[in-house]
């Protein structure tokens, strides 16, 4: 369903991704595994085009969207769930799912305000209030439902579980669960791998924007020495 | 108590159209992020447009028809000005903007001219609206009435647009954080210029709505401009409550200013706007701004390096070359070559700061014409022989800039360049206002040079002496520690800080001692034409530093230098042309797009391999 070959992405002359190349099935949850400023988040950027990739190539449903503009990405299905939120702090719960609202795309779940209030109870309470009024968890679980408001079919999932209390991390788990039980496509970032344990049917490890590992979850967990090279327990 | 009432309801008739035109801006640069300077064309525009219809549609429905089809027309003409000339600067630093906004007011104003005549139109009266009321004794005009009537529910509409629709929505997310919005699927693009449709609609309302009350003319574009900055800055800017509130605050000081102190209406707002922005820097409703996301002036340039062997070359030949002139050349060319000396240190001065400094001033005419002013009224009423007058030229234009740089530097990026430009135009009021003193729209002349000066060809060697002595002397502080810890602050304030230098105080220096270099040149502006008028210190003026700055080119040092000589030779020439705003408009729009580093810059490009500097380096 995506297909990344290749990509190379800098920031100005820093190299970040360095031939990077993965692709996730229809259906799946991908775990990008990797230590702080391992290029995580440049690759989920990468897929955006919100960072272009100089070389390399990335394909959407069969589709070359390397170098379109970000918007189109969005409107061919790709949500993007950003990881430092980026809720629209000044509108209201309300306002920040307008923003996202995108037209009814065949193939996919089409969400309505209400049927995200059913999964995220806390924010239904909230409607009114500004994004700067909620807490951290509910600041995330609107990023994410601000996405799906715009109906993708897959997506990208930067960090979910970062600076949240745990609590709302297991609902976080539940949630991804639950759209992946929908038919979408994940593809989140971690560091955390008790959280990619609980979600993820396949990971992906990178360390300075190169791929070092991909395989089974349950491979993974068969060799400790991996996890103990490139993530931060 | 009747006038004080009628003076408050005259005051919030003003208002009025300052509200529609300063939330027009206020709206424009929330989301894209670019001051609109070409916004009092819009408002201009407004009223001419409105005009032609009133002429066409009759009685009470054309009238208001009128000025409804007024801010549709300007709207679309907004469309075409965002597509054609701002699209493709989005992504341009802060000064490209605002330098091809200011392409736009050149091309407006001859375009009006063009179609609409030099003289000044009278608005028609709003039929049904004649004549005035009594109000406990007071005449107040109808029509005023009818505007505070009409103002609320304009604000109603536009608070309605933006808090209850998507389009609202999605321009206030867009104020705060654009990627995302794009991310999200929106096209920018059409949200940018639907944004500057509804701005310059509201600016062509406001004009076409003042009509009655002060009809429409060619001046009306830069002389609503101040005004609306001030709004913006005092209510802070994106706030549209501010805006109103910011506009009535000045409009209605403005009217008790005219009854009790005829002489300082102009000043008044100024000074409101300066208590305002001791007490909050970031106006009454505002919030703080993070720097252009851009930057201001763009990449931080090569490392400066002191001319290369050739190019020392090129310079001693050039200064030999001014030097045997007056052997040969008439007066005339002496005359031009004097302008053109006085005109290329004023240039430089400003491309000290804006290039080195990163500090967009567009204001810069005020210590231009400051200098000019100081020198003129020591010779004037105190008989000061030329000599001390051109001392005391440039320390009166630096003491200028040190207090209205000690205010415009609180601030950053786009607000300084307003408070800047807001600033400049206080010093052009005074000296208009206050005609006892300065004579006003007359000017003050009879100032010539001593006696041992008063040649041509002295003068010119005198002139020639500072100017170059002068930019040698910027040039120089340019490669001093002072020059490093200059661009060290443009080029990032807390690296800066954190090795010692104390950003805004290194700033406060530069500007005042850009407004000095400025003095100079003004200070012998002066004996070079024996008088000076208001003019000299108007926007124009200073507009006119910061294109010829432009299109010698900013990153290079020689820019301000080359572009000055480039310019003003070409007035002469260019100016012969009726239409030349629209010529010169159009080539400052054609070069922040194809050419955006000016002249020399684009020079150098092609030149790389001589030394840095080239012979256009002196004039
Ligand atoms: N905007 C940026 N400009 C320059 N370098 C950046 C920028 N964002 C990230 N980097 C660098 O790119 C590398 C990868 O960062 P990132 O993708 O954010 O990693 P992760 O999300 O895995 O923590 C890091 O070395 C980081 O310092
Ligand atoms: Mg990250």
């Amino acid at each position: 369903m995506l297909e990344i070959k290749g990509i190379n992405s800098f920031y100005g002359k820093a190299h970040v991704l360095n031939d990077l190349s993965f692709g996730v099935e229809r259906g799946k949850v991908v775990a990008l595994l990797g230590r702080n400023g391992a290029g995580k988040t440049t690759t989920m950027k990468s897929v955006m085009q919100l960072v272009v990739p100089q070389t390399g190539s990335v394909a959407f449903q069969g589709a070359d969207i390397t170098r379109m503009p970000p918007h189109k990405v969005a409107k061919m299905g790709l949500g993007y769930v950003p990881e430092e939120r980026r809720i629209f702090t000044d509108l209201t719960v309300m306002e920040n799912l307008e923003v996202g609202r995108q037209p009814a795309r065949e193939g996919t779940v089409t969400w309505s305000e209400e049927m995200l209030f059913d999964m995220f109870p806390n924010l239904a309470e909230r409607r009114t209030n500004r994004g700067k009024e909620l807490s951290g968890g509910e600041q995330q679980m609107l990023t994410i439902a601000r996405t799906l408001m715009g109906n993708p079919s897959l997506i990208l999932l930067d960090e979910p579980s970062e600076g949240i209390a745990p609590v709302i991390v297991e609902e976080m788990v539940r949630v991804i669960l639950r759209l992946k039980k929908d038919g979408l496509t994940v593809l989140l970032s971690e560091q955390n791998l008790h959280f990619a344990q609980a979600v993820a049917d396949r990971v992906l490890i990178i360390e300075s924007g190169i791929a070092k590992y991909e395989g089974s979850l349950a491979d993974l967990q068969a060799n400790p020495e991996i996890r103990d090279t490139y993530l931060s327990v | 108590m009747g006038f004080f009432i009628a003076q408050i309801l005259t005051g919030l008739a003003n208002a009025s159209a300052l509200f529609m035109v300063a939330s027009g801006l206020s709206l424009i640069f929330g989301v894209t992020r670019i001051v609109n300077f070409a916004h009092g064309s819009f408002y201009m525009l407004g009223a001419y447009v409105g005009y032609s219809f009133m002429q066409v549609l009759p009685g009470a429905w054309g009238f208001w028809t009128s000025i409804l089809l007024a801010g549709l027309v300007v709207g679309v003409i907004g469309i075409i000005v965002e597509m054609l000339v701002l699209r493709p600067v989005y992504k341009a630093p802060e000064l490209f903007q605002l330098v091809a906004t200011f392409g736009v007011i050149l091309v407006i104003q001859d375009l009006a001219l063009l179609v609409w005549g030099a003289d000044d139109v009278l608005g028609p009266r709003a039929p049904g609206l004649k004549g005035i009321i009594r109000i406990m004794g007071e005449p107040v005009p109808k029509y005023d009435l009818a505007l505070i009537a009409l103002t609320p529910f304009v604000a109603f509409a536009l608070w309605w647009l933006i808090t209850k629709t998507r389009m609202g929505i999605l321009v206030r997310a867009a104020t705060q954080d654009r990627e995302m919005v794009g991310a999200l699927g929106v096209n920018q693009a059409w949200l940018f210029t639907g944004v500057f449709f509804l701005g310059c609609a509201l600016a062509g309302l406001g004009g076409a709505v003042q009509l009655p009350k002060g009809g429409a003319d060619l001046l009306m574009d830069f002389n609503i401009l101040s005004a609306i900055f001030v709004v913006v800055v005092i209510g802070g800017m994106g706030s549209l409550p501010g805006a109103y509130v910011a506009a009535v605050l000045i409009s209605v000081l403005n009217v008790f200013g005219v009854n009790y102190l005829p002489q300082s209406t102009l000043a008044l707002m100024f000074v409101v706007m300066v208590v305002v922005l001791i007490f909050r820097p970031f106006g009454l409703f505002g919030r703080e701004e993070v720097a252009g996301e851009h930057g201001q002036v763009g990449e931080p340039e090569r490392p400066i390096k002191p001319a290369g062997q050739t190019a020392r070359m090129i310079v001693l030949a050039g200064l030999g070359a001014l030097a045997v002139l007056p052997l040969l050349g008439d007066s005339f060319t002496l005359v031009l070559l004097t302008d053109i000396a006085i005109f290329c240190l004023f240039a430089a001065s400003l491309h000290f700061l804006l290039g080195l400094g990163g500090l967009v001033s567009f204001g810069h005419a005020a210590y231009f014409g400051g200098g000019a002013y100081a020198a003129a009224l020591l010779v004037t009423y105190a008989g000061t022989p030329m000599e001390l007058a051109l001392i005391l030229a440039p320390l009166a234009a630096g003491l200028t800039a040190i207090i209205f740089g000690w205010v415009c530097l609180r601030l950053t990026g786009v607000y300084f360049a307003m408070l800047t430009l807001a600033f400049a135009q206080l010093l052009w009021s005074l000296v208009f206002q206050w005609g006892d003193l300065t004579g006003g729209d007359d000017g003050l002349v009879d100032i010539w040079p001593s006696e041992w000066a008063s040649g041509t060809t002295t003068f010119y060697y005198l002139a020639m002496v500072l100017c170059i002595g002068g930019i040698i002397m910027l040039r120089h502080t340019a490669h001093s520690p002072f020059g490093y810890a200059l661009r060290a602050a443009r080029d990032s304030q807390r690296q800066a800080e954190a090795t010692g230098i104390n950003t805004k105080h290194v700033q406060w220096v530069a500007f005042g001692f850009a407004g000095a270099m400025a003095g100079i040149a003004g200070g012998l502006f002066v004996f070079s034409k024996g008088s000076i008028f208001p003019n000299e210190l108007e926007i124009a003026r200073s507009f006119d530093a910061l294109i010829v700055v432009f299109l010698g080119g900013v990153k290079t040092l020689a820019g301000g230098v080359v572009g000055g000589a480039a310019l003003e030779g070409a007035k002469d020439y260019i100016t012969r042309f009726e239409y030349w705003r629209l010529l010169l408009g159009l080539l400052i729009i054609f070069v922040v797009i194809v050419a955006p580093d000016g002249i020399a810059g684009t020079l150098r490009k092609w030149a790389e391999s001589i030394g840095l500097m080239k012979r256009e380096d002196q004039a």
